[in-house]
């Protein structure tokens, strides 16, 4: 759920990191938090195993600067990836203004992609939200291995196996270095902040139309 | 699950139920925050407090524990309260999609604060649903 607060003109919207565990979600976060300079962030928080595995999620505050006079601030967060920590991943969902779906290359991989984008979606549905109604991005990460000698996945084949049906942008990336966070996060920052925006448009309207005040 | 928008005078009146009705008693500080870690309005004492990731906590905390409540056959936990050596931490739900948050020490009876973050419940969830 966005919150608009206009007491003290800020936009908060959620946005998720989702994938199969070991995909790279929280290296993202990390990423970012290092890249980014103190006055643009808040504290990264994260809450994992001694495996350093998350265990429930990481979440990094940042602020995108103004549009309109509002302050946008982006809070993201990213779930455990490992298939038996279902619940608390629709835990973090809640409330999820927009996703970032980090898959893995790997070839050995594929099926846990699948079957994470297959969890996304029965998360969502729980919650009465669908996946083709709301932002979202992929990330095709460790696309740096190919040079490795390590079997990857093909683009064709990951867009393929994940984006056939929701025809969303994708981003190749490799977050250890820190390629492709960036322009991941700059898409789904865009899409969110619209969505949210034209749901607030969308809604004021409406209470306009009530002859009420928002 | 929409988008919830608070204006001035919602955030004023919010304000201002904690400030009487708890802020009043002793209470350090009152968060009211969404299910989804968001701080709606918060009041009281926040120096030194991460109010983001406090928010954030204590929307999952509440989150992992109505799951615990379903493995026992409950709907969910409505109150959650943890003792520290110091201070000392409340949570109340407060409807179907919002959490109270009161931070309190000692000094301050727990069933003081049961008792006002009760009677404000309703009081708060009227001005959050009304638009």
């Amino acid at each position: 759920m966005a919150l608009i607060d206009l007491n003290r003109k800020e936009i908060h919207c959620k946005i998720v990191y989702y994938g199969p565990g070991r995909s790279g979600k929280t290296t993202n976060l990390f990423y970012i938090y290092n890249a980014v300079s103190e006055k643009f962030r808040g504290k990264l928080l994260t809450i994992e195993t001694r495996g350093e595995r998350t265990l429930f999620f990481d979440l990094l505050p940042i602020n995108l600067g103004q549009i309109h006079g509002l302050n946008i601030r982006l809070q993201l967060y990213t779930v455990p990836g490992q298939s038996h920590y279902r619940a608390t991943r629709k835990l973090v969902l809640k409330g999820v203004d927009g996703i970032v779906f980090v898959a893995d290359s790997l070839r050995k991989r594929r099926e846990k992609n699948i079957e994470s984008l297959l969890d996304l979606k029965n998360n969502l549905k729980e919650y009465g939200l669908d996946l083709s109604q709301l932002p979202l991005v992929f990330q095709y990460n460790k696309r740096d291995l190919v040079t490795a000698n390590v079997p990857l996945l093909t683009i064709e084949e990951l867009e393929e196996d994940l984006n056939k049906d929701l025809g969303v942008p994708y981003f190749e990336a490799a977050a250890a270095k820190g390629i492709g966070v960036f322009e991941t996060l700059k898409e789904i920052s865009k899409r969110t902040v619209k969505f949210v925006a034209r749901k607030y448009v969308f809604s004021s309207a409406k209470v306009r139309a009530q002859g009420g005040v928002i | 699950m929409g988008t919830m928008i608070v204006t001035d005078e919602k955030a004023r009146q919010l304000k201002g139920v904690l400030d009487q009705q708890l802020l009043s008693i002793g209470v350090s500080l009152a968060i009211l925050i969404d299910e989804a870690g968001n701080v709606i309005v918060s009041s009281g004492n926040v120096n030194g407090v991460d109010t983001t990731s406090l928010a954030a906590l204590a929307a999952a905390n509440f989150g992992a524990t109505a799951q615990i409540a379903k493995l026992l056959g409950e709907e969910d936990f409505s109150i959650l309260y943890h003792k520290g050596k110091k201070d000392n931490i409340h949570f109340s739900k407060i409807g179907m999609d919002f959490i109270l948050v009161t931070v309190f020490t000692d000094d301050i009876p727990l069933g003081l604060v049961r008792l006002r973050v009760n009677q404000v419940a309703q009081e708060l969830l009227d001005l959050l649903v009304e638009n």
